[in-house]
């Protein structure tokens, strides 16, 4: 009784129940499709937030960020400074494991406007040019600040192209480029000038979209125009990224901060300062090069920590790891169920077939040639509702897709097919069990017997 | 040495605390070429006889050598093996498997021992011609006549040449004419020397057997040899005195 021989006789007898055998085949085609492509999404969505990660500022970019004082020090809260330019100036002086120090002077609730339209941005900071790097910014047309802007806090701005999309209009819609180096608008009331714009951030399928539109040429609108949210298209952070406004931090300081206080008292704090480091591989000696520093600004006091990507890479792949949890349980779920449904099959497949299995027996089957028979049986089915599974899980991919349209394009990976494979073959070896004990121990005579 | 040796056999069934002896204390020899059947009623006992004979069961009490084996303790498995190389089965409903064609059906026997697939196309070959079978091929089991039915069956047990060939009511789902025709075939697969048993309820057909063996309530009632009684044309044994 070899093993071939074994194969041909349980796919003749699939074969001869096609409908039955495609209905039990069902349940695991759509475990394996929903194993396949719950694995593809998870892939999809942890490509989406590295790439996002990268466009924040990448993995070296180190967060100064502010955190309560630690309780041993409460009697000296109100004392505790916050991030100042003092702290920015002796990073750069005394930090030499730190490369690049940028200090953010954000500016709250900021309306921009030009001729009657207005918008509130992301992001309108007072920066200096060490931004470009630290942001990973690229500068499409005009130029960034220069000394002489800082110096003089000059109302000149560089914006990102969501601004422009908003006061000048889309290039999509105009079918050219719209570049507003020179022009002039308001925020919070008062002029500044562009004097340069960055390129369009965006992810990689966005951009491969974007190609593909500017392929077909402009399209006819119809309808209503329809504003799309950032949750639509393009992930957050390359919205943001791109709806962001830059001025000189010093005329940040002079136009919003040193004017807007109530009391008087202008607030020297600043809402960011980002720190990038010489090489990781020295991160953990940079920061503590970096805490020594900032304890002697802060005078001892300790509030501020650090917060670098590999923490948010950390964060991205614990997400990942919840997701191909859940998605694994309730693919294996489903697969179970489709191997419940093979066993059901099977056990009514052998009573139907007693007398056959009697027949086999009285000529000479011994218990184990049966026993292999209805285990190979139902291994086939379950191989064959692997195999459909798979090619499956590429239409479930698409549709999905359909239905659900993200930044973050599945990506169905070999690792995944196999394991689906792998998981109903065990399926099916274990759901043909009980059936294939139960017609192995069949007594001959009573087989015969049966009607 | 006789081939099937049968001493003390007994099958006790218990049903509900009560204990049935289906066979009680059946000695009995089978020497090889013998043509004999098994004859009596219905629950007499003459198929559990035959199933242990067949090695299908395994006896209660008592000892079974076939071919100067032992077998009462053999596992289900060996039982298996020993079905398929030195027992061949003709059923009375002929017991084809009606999804393989008559080729498939005769090879079927040879699969579970192992033959290779060109040889067991030549012996399956063989075996048809020998039962005039050898056109039907390809036909399903349900294309074909009862009788032609039963003789792939009879194919079937001859392919793997075995040492003995049971026969349960092999025309008890046959028209006369037919059913002669299907003893006919035995008749001569025993004058080519094999050992035939025939089980049949119908005194008239055990009557074209030498040897007879009736089985009442378990028990071996009355044996009818013709040979002993120098009737049998052909191995007559005359007594010593």
């Amino acid at each position: 009784m070899n093993l071939f021989n074994t194969i041909v006789i349980g796919l003749k007898e699939i074969w001869s129940h096609k409908f039955r055998s495609v209905l039990t085949m069902l349940g695991i085609i759509l475990g394996v499709a929903s194993l396949v492509g719950m694995a593809a999404i998870v892939k999809g969505m942890e490509n989406g937030m590295k790439e996002a990660m990268v466009a924040m500022g990448g993995v070296d970019k180190v967060l100064l960020r502010v955190q309560p004082v630690p309780a041993w020090q409460d009697h000296l809260a109100d004392q505790a400074p916050g991030r100042t330019m003092d702290d920015v100036q002796a990073l750069r002086k005394s930090a030499p494991l730190i490369r690049l120090v940028s200090p953010e002077m954000g500016i709250e609730d900021v309306t921009v406007s030009r001729a009657g339209k207005s918008f509130r941005p992301e992001y309108c900071s007072g920066v200096w040019k060490e931004i470009l790097d630290m942001n990973l910014h690229t500068l499409a047309h005009g130029r960034f600040f220069n000394e002489i802007d800082e110096e003089e806090a000059r109302s000149v701005c560089v914006i990102g192209t969501g601004i422009r999309d908003e006061l000048f209009g889309k290039p999509e819609d105009v079918g050219h480029e719209i570049i507003p180096i020179g022009e002039e608008i308001q925020i919070n009331g008062q002029p500044f000038t562009i004097i340069g714009m960055f390129t369009k951030y965006m992810s990689e399928q966005d951009a491969k979209e974007a190609a593909l539109k500017a392929r077909e040429g402009p399209q006819k609108q119809v309808g209503p125009k329809r504003q799309k949210g950032w949750g639509r298209k393009g992930g957050w952070a390359f919205w943001s990224k791109n709806n962001t406004i830059y001025i000189p931090l010093y005329t940040a300081w002079v136009k919003f901060r040193a004017v807007g206080d109530l009391n008087g008292v202008p607030d020297p704090r600043l809402t960011d300062i980002n720190l990038k480091v010489a090489s990781l591989d020295q991160l953990e000696p940079a920061l503590q090069q970096a805490r020594n520093v900032l304890l002697v600004t802060h005078h001892g006091i300790e509030d501020f920590t650090f917060q670098t990507q590999e923490n948010q890479l950390e964060n991205i792949n614990k997400q990942i790891q919840n997701a191909r949890l859940s998605g694994g349980i309730i693919a294996a779920i489903s697969l179970l169920v489709g191997g419940i449904g093979i066993m059901n099959i099977m056990l009514a497949s052998i009573n139907e077939r007693i007398r056959a299995i009697g027949i086999c027996k009285a000529i000479g089957a011994t218990p184990a040639a049966i026993f292999i028979q209805i285990l190979v049986e139902s291994l086939v089915v379950s191989l064959i509702g692997a195999l459909l599974g798979v090619f499956a899980s590429y239409g479930f991919v698409e549709g999905l897709q359909l239905v659900t349209p993200s930044a973050n394009t599945p990506i169905i990976t070999p690792m995944a097919m196999i394991i689906g494979v792998a998981f109903s073959a065990a399926v099916g070896v274990i759901a043909g069990l009980i059936p294939a004990l139960k017609a192995a121990r069949l007594d001959p005579i009573q087989a015969l017997r049966y009607e | 040495m006789a081939l099937l040796e049968l001493r003390n056999v007994s099958k006790i069934y218990h049903l509900g605390g009560e204990e049935i002896r289906a066979l009680d204390d059946v000695t009995l020899d089978i020497d090889a070429g013998e043509f004999c059947s098994i004859i009596g009623p219905s629950g007499s006992g003459k198929s559990t006889l035959m199933h242990i004979l067949g090695c299908l069961d395994s006896p209660s009490l008592g000892t079974i050598k076939l071919d100067g084996v032992e077998i009462q303790k053999a596992s289900t498995g060996e039982l298996a093996h020993i079905r398929n190389r030195k027992i061949g089965f003709v059923f009375q409903f002929f017991n084809l498997l009606p999804k393989l064609n008559v080729v498939q059906n005769v090879e079927l026997p040879m699969i579970y021992s192992g033959v290779s697939g060109k040889e067991r196309r030549e012996r399956a070959l063989r075996a048809l011609e020998m039962v005039e079978l050898g056109n039907r091929l390809k036909n399903r089991p349900s294309q074909l006549s009862g009788g032609q039915q039963q003789r792939v069956a009879i194919a079937r047990a001859l392919v793997n040449d075995p040492k003995i060939i049971f026969a349960d009511e092999p025309t008890g789902n046959l028209d006369t004419h037919t059913g002669e025709i299907i003893l006919e075939l035995f008749r001569n697969l025993s004058r080519e020397g094999r050992t035939v048993m025939l089980v049949t309820h119908n005194p008239e057909i055990a009557a074209v057997t030498p040897r007879r063996i009736e089985i009442r309530n378990g028990k071996i009632a009355d044996k009818v040899d013709t040979r002993l009684a120098g009737l049998d044309r052909k191995s007559a044994v005359v007594p010593a005195h």
